[in-house]
């Protein structure tokens, strides 16, 4: 792992360092996190099925743009906003209305401040931790060629904001069985899941410069003060991005597993429908 | 008091190699403590730089144990009572003698940034801001260029990059005077070409060090980040501005 | 023989040494006014203790009290100084002082804000009015950052970790500077044709001091080898409010703001002993009760002002007396608590960097506990005799401004006073320099066989096979000045500092460095020996002289203030003989319109009758 020692003492190779403390249980928790994330959100949304349960819309597939109504556990035509499943759909893909939209949540989450240096440092070695070696590459350009990219966030932001009051909508929604107003755990689960969701997205680094970071002023007049008060909200949000990230993207999945399991049946939803 | 082992990097630019010293460390000392103590005692060639020792003036910028820091402000009790503790120069930057590195690229640095250039003062001669205006710049105007947040960034420290970014304190000084209420110049153009914005991946190392616990990542890079995309990635936001006719 | 022009040599009409705040506003001044100007440092650029400066700079803004103007401040500092102040610096001080503060606005620092947007002021010790411009609590972070950066935009000769060696002289004039790089230990000649001194002070002859490594009274020594005359070294300021536990950081400075927001200073009994030391000249204005002081901070304008913000002269002795009566806090200090005063949100708010300190470096929390504070050797009031207007030195070429320089603070400096006097008089000594240089008829020459000297005196000590261990000798001295040039003084105990004093530049001069010249510790430690052991003669021989208890000079044997000494500066010197000495010398009678404010009632002052 370690290579030659330069002027200094320092240790030059990949994860080379003179720490001592256990510096890779951060980025290894990253890891098995993201990595555990992503491997079962890919799973779930080839699943193409068993997402719907009562009035409960597992978030993996909401909005539900087309519907395959054949699908097992699919939610019925009436949910859908253009239809039945399209014909032109390639037939090595399985009919998921996850495949739809996830692309925009993903995005969101792709370019976040804060993801970007979870798997930057996990994923991508630059570096693995602070003060620790890097994985070695030709000529390091940061966000300058290919990851210029990551300068949209401002627009998955945009969708992201949209997909809130979507889920809103789907938490709503949850708490009306056949037309009847009633409770269940699924109708809670799905009402906190828009609610992280909010207090990520709103605590977005864009969103705070967009409110009021880009002013050099606040005081200057009636509506940058107005800003400022905003950008002071985002700014208390802001500061614990990492835990909303973290949580809301939990919850997200869990919503996910919790649908799922009553649609399949292994679960039984506590609720006053009975 | 105990004794305790240090390994302390002795040498020059061109070459060296860790020393071990045994001291006595007496109940409520800072690593900076015990190297004069080394130095008074057994080593009285050991060269180390340092100045205020209460972390006001940023001069003992060192590594210990693997991790940049203020010499003067780390306790010797947050170690383990047997644990050996290794003492280093920065590794951004050359060294000159044993914990002492050259660090004038940064002074070079900061003189390619374009100075603060107010506004024109009112007729009462009186520069008028409000405090939430400033609280902002006061922030970054904590630094106290200890250099530590150069020191752990990777981007100098190991990608070699420091023909194409400035680093965080100087990110953190731009911040300073883009975000000033009185300044009129235009730094984002530069911010984006010059002194390398994009080539910073936020990975937070240099706010994790920062002795003043300047937010550098949060409140001073990402905003500056989010400038330039303002200026060079957002056609929407340029069309509404077009549109409205406002900067 | 060393052949000099093999030496590495730069050429300036002004050379500044020292990058505190009063050398960067000299250099830029000098730029300014189109001098080639180069500006040494023995730390890196920044670093100087300057850095260090919390509370504020003092200036008659009157933006948070419009009562206060210059005369105001101006009595405020002759009082602070026991009247021993040069008469006319003070009241350039005074004047000229928000100008000074409004232009490093204008160069881009950011003071905390009234309310209705314009600089805030705080209170502080001795000035009668909220005063001192500041940011939180290191206003000297702010200062020094904002004159660095224009220094920088100015683009002169900078030259860091630096240190001077020696003044050279050309006939009776300055010709240059020799020095050397810490990082190479190369020697360096300056040819300089005017050379401003601005090396800060020398605390660091003592053990319990505030003051960092740099501070070893360079600027004192090299003057007086130079032949200038030093006057009033017997004012050294004790800071009140120093930390006291752990042993390490003992005599790190806590801010006077601590007091100025309303900190209150109590003995092991928690009895707010500051009552009981108002002096007779200060009762008039000092609050009688507690009652009467929380009034006065909340800011009921017709309560006077709480007794913990006498001057600091008064508060150090009162600490001492208190310790030395056996009312002292564990580590010998005395209780300062914002903790029980404030609520911790505010505490944090305004003294952020007080409240970092004891977190880190005492494992106090402020917001919860008393401070331990103690006396801390802080400031020079002396230092070398200059020319009230143009900062001249009694030597020809030869200026000296903020601490290096006497007269400004009388017996005793208020605080807040210094940062407007190295932004007051840096300017005036960068004016006075480059006058200088404009009118100078011919360019002294450096005499080589000083630069040959000097450079001999200073490599011995890495030749020597044996001697003494630099750091002790440093050590023993800090001990001898501890223990007989306290703040308490008497005959017999700097009786014997002085003999102390032989022995030690015996031991110096027999001091080895091992090891190579390039950033060797021990060597800087060796060379910064000479400067410290010629400050600490002066300080003791000039205590020795004054005898009465003035300011920040108080004598067992001779207490109170005698009114002869009013008129009387001591001067230090190198005697024919190459021995110090000291004289008397009567001190001009004050301008009529300058006595009349400095002895005027407050109400004929705000009531504009003087």
């Amino acid at each position: 792992m370690a290579e030659a020692a330069r002027a200094g003492g320092h240790i030059i190779g990949f994860a080379a360092t003179t720490r001592t403390d256990r510096w890779w249980v951060g980025p290894l928790l990253t890891v098995l996190g993201l990595g555990g994330f992503v491997v079962y959100a890919t799973w779930a949304a080839f699943q193409g099925s068993h997402y719907y349960y009562g009035p409960y819309l597992s978030p993996f597939y909401s909005p539900l743009l087309f519907i395959d109504p054949n699908a097992p556990g699919a939610a019925p035509l009436g949910q859908a906003w253009f239809g039945t499943w399209p014909s032109w759909w390639p037939s090595f893909l399985p009919a998921s209305p996850a495949f739809l939209i996830l692309v925009f949540p993903g995005a969101f989450r792709a370019t976040c401040y804060y993801y970007r240096k979870a798997y930057y440092r996990s994923f991508f070695g630059t570096p693995p931790g602070c003060a620790v070696g890097p994985l070695p590459r030709r000529r390091y350009r940061g966000e300058t060629g290919l990851l210029i990219v990551q300068n949209l966030h401002r627009y998955a932001l945009y969708f992201a904001i949209a997909f809130i009051f979507i889920l809103y909508d789907d938490a709503f929604r949850a708490f009306f069985r056949d037309g009847q107003f009633g409770v269940g755990v699924g109708s809670v689960v799905l009402l906190i899941n828009p609610t992280l969701l909010a207090g990520y997205t709103f605590g977005c680094h864009s969103w705070r410069h967009l409110v009021g970071g880009r002013l050099d002023c606040f005081s200057c007049d009636r509506s940058s003060a107005l800003r400022h008060g905003i950008w002071k909200g985002v700014s208390i949000l802001n500061v614990g991005h990492m835990q909303w990230a973290w949580a809301s993207l939990f919850w997200v999945a869990l919503s996910d597993v919790y649908v799922r399991l009553l649609s399949m049946g292994v679960l039984r939803d506590l609720s006053t429908w009975g | 008091m105990s004794e305790r082992l240090f390994r302390i990097w002795r040498g020059t630019a061109a070459g060296g190699s860790f020393v071990e010293y045994r001291v006595d460390v007496d109940p409520g000392m800072v690593v900076l403590d015990v190297l004069h103590r080394i130095q008074a005692r057994l080593a009285n060639d050991l060269a180390i730089r340092w100045n205020c020792k209460a972390g006001k003036c940023g001069s003992c910028s060192m590594e210990i144990n693997g991790r940049p820091r203020l010499a003067c402000m780390t306790r010797m009790n947050q170690f383990g009572g047997a644990e050996m503790i290794a003492v280093q120069p920065m590794k951004t930057f050359p060294v000159v003698k044993d914990l002492v590195t050259d660090v004038s690229w940064n002074y070079e640095q900061n003189r390619r940034i374009p100075p603060f250039r107010p506004k024109p003062r009112p007729a009462d001669g009186q520069y008028r801001m409000r405090q939430v205006d400033v609280d902002r710049v006061q922030e970054f105007r904590k630094c106290i260029e200890c250099f530590l947040c150069q020191d752990v960034c990777h981007v100098l420290r190991d990608q070699s990059r420091k023909d194409a970014f400035v680093g965080p304190r100087l990110m953190i000084r731009l911040a300073s005077l883009e975000m000033h209420p009185l300044d009129t110049e235009d730094r984002v153009p530069a911010l984006r070409e010059e002194f390398g914005s994009g080539l910073c991946n936020i990975t937070r190392c240099c706010t994790e060090v920062c002795p003043e616990q300047i937010q550098i990542t949060d409140n001073g890079i990402i905003p500056l980040k989010e400038r330039v995309v303002d200026r060079y990635f957002d056609p929407l936001l340029g069309l509404v501005r077009k549109v409205f006719r406002r900067k | 023989m060393l052949d000099v022009s093999e030496i590495q040599t730069f050429e300036h009409d002004v050379l500044v040494i020292g990058a505190g705040g009063a050398g960067l506003r000299a250099a830029i001044e000098c730029s300014n006014r189109g001098m080639n100007t180069g500006l040494m440092c023995k730390s890196l650029l920044g670093k100087a203790h300057t850095v260090m400066a919390e509370g504020g700079v003092a200036a008659a803004l009157g933006n948070v009290d419009r009562r206060d103007n210059w005369k105001v401040h101006f009595r405020d500092t002759m009082r602070g100084g026991k009247f021993l102040n040069q008469w006319r610096m003070a009241e350039l001080h005074a004047r000229e002082a928000p100008d000074r503060v409004r232009e490093l606005e204008e160069w881009g620092a950011v003071f905390d804000r009234t309310t209705e947007g314009l600089i805030s002021q705080r209170n502080f010790g001795g000035h009668r009015y909220p005063r001192l411009a500041h940011v939180g609590d290191r206003t000297g972070l702010e200062m020094i950052r904002t004159l660095q950066d224009q220094a920088v935009l100015k683009g002169f000769g900078i030259y860091m970790e630096c240190t001077a060696l020696q003044l050279l002289l050309g006939g009776r004039q300055i010709a240059g500077v020799l020095g050397y790089w810490r990082e190479s230990g190369r020697f360096v000649l300056f040819r300089a044709r005017a050379v401003v001194l601005a090396t800060g002070g020398g605390g660091r002859a003592w053990r319990i001091t505030s003051n960092s490594w740099e501070y070893t009274g360079d600027g004192y020594a090299m003057a007086y080898e130079a032949g200038a005359q030093l006057m009033d070294m017997e004012f050294t300021q004790f800071h009140p409010t120093g930390m006291v536990w752990p042993p390490s950081v003992r005599g790190i400075l806590v801010t006077e703001g601590v007091r100025g927001d309303g900190g209150v200073l109590l003995n092991s009994k928690r009895e707010r002993f500051m009552f009981r030391y108002i002096p007779e000249k200060f009762s008039v204005e000092t609050a009688a009760s507690e009652e009467e002081a929380n009034r006065w901070l909340k800011g009921d304008k017709t309560a006077r002002r709480p007794p913990e913000l006498l001057t600091r002269d008064v508060v150090a002795r009162a600490i001492t007396q208190e310790v030395n009566e056996g009312r002292g806090s564990p580590h010998g200090g005395v209780f300062l608590d914002i903790a029980s005063r404030l609520p911790a949100e505010t505490i944090r708010r305004k003294l952020p960097s007080m409240y970092h300190q004891f977190k880190e470096l005492a494992e106090v929390d402020i917001t919860r506990e008393p401070m331990e504070v103690g006396p801390t050797l802080h400031y020079f009031m002396g230092g070398a005799r200059v020319d009230s207007d143009t900062q001249m030195t009694t030597v020809p070429g030869l200026f000296a401004a903020g601490e290096a320089a006497a007269g400004m603070h009388g017996a005793n400096r208020l605080g807040g006073n210094s940062l407007s006097d190295l932004l007051v008089f840096g300017r005036l000594s960068g004016i006075g320099a480059a006058q200088y240089v404009r009118g100078l008829g011919h360019v002294p020459r450096v005499e080589e066989d000083a630069v040959r000297a000097a450079v001999r005196r200073a490599t011995e000590v890495l030749n020597r096979d044996t001697g003494t261990n630099p750091y002790a000798v440093h050590e023993d001295l800090q001990g001898v000045m501890g223990r007989y040039v306290g703040i308490v003084r008497a005959e017999g105990d700097l009786k014997i500092a002085l003999v102390e004093l032989e022995r030690l530049k015996a031991d110096a001069a027999r001091v080895r460095a091992p090891g190579a010249s390039q950033y060797n510790a021990a060597w800087h430690e060796a060379l910064d020996l000479r400067a410290l052991l010629v400050t600490a003669e002066a300080v003791t021989r000039a205590a020795l002289v004054r005898q009465e208890s003035r300011g920040a000079h108080t004598r067992v044997d001779y207490p109170g203030e005698r009114q002869e000494w009013q008129n009387m500066n001591v001067i230090v010197r190198r005697g024919k003989d190459g021995r110090m000495e000291t004289e008397v010398e009567r001190r001009q009678e004050p301008p009529k319109t300058l006595a009349a404010i400095a002895y005027a009632t407050i109400e004929d002052l705000e009531a504009n009758r003087v």
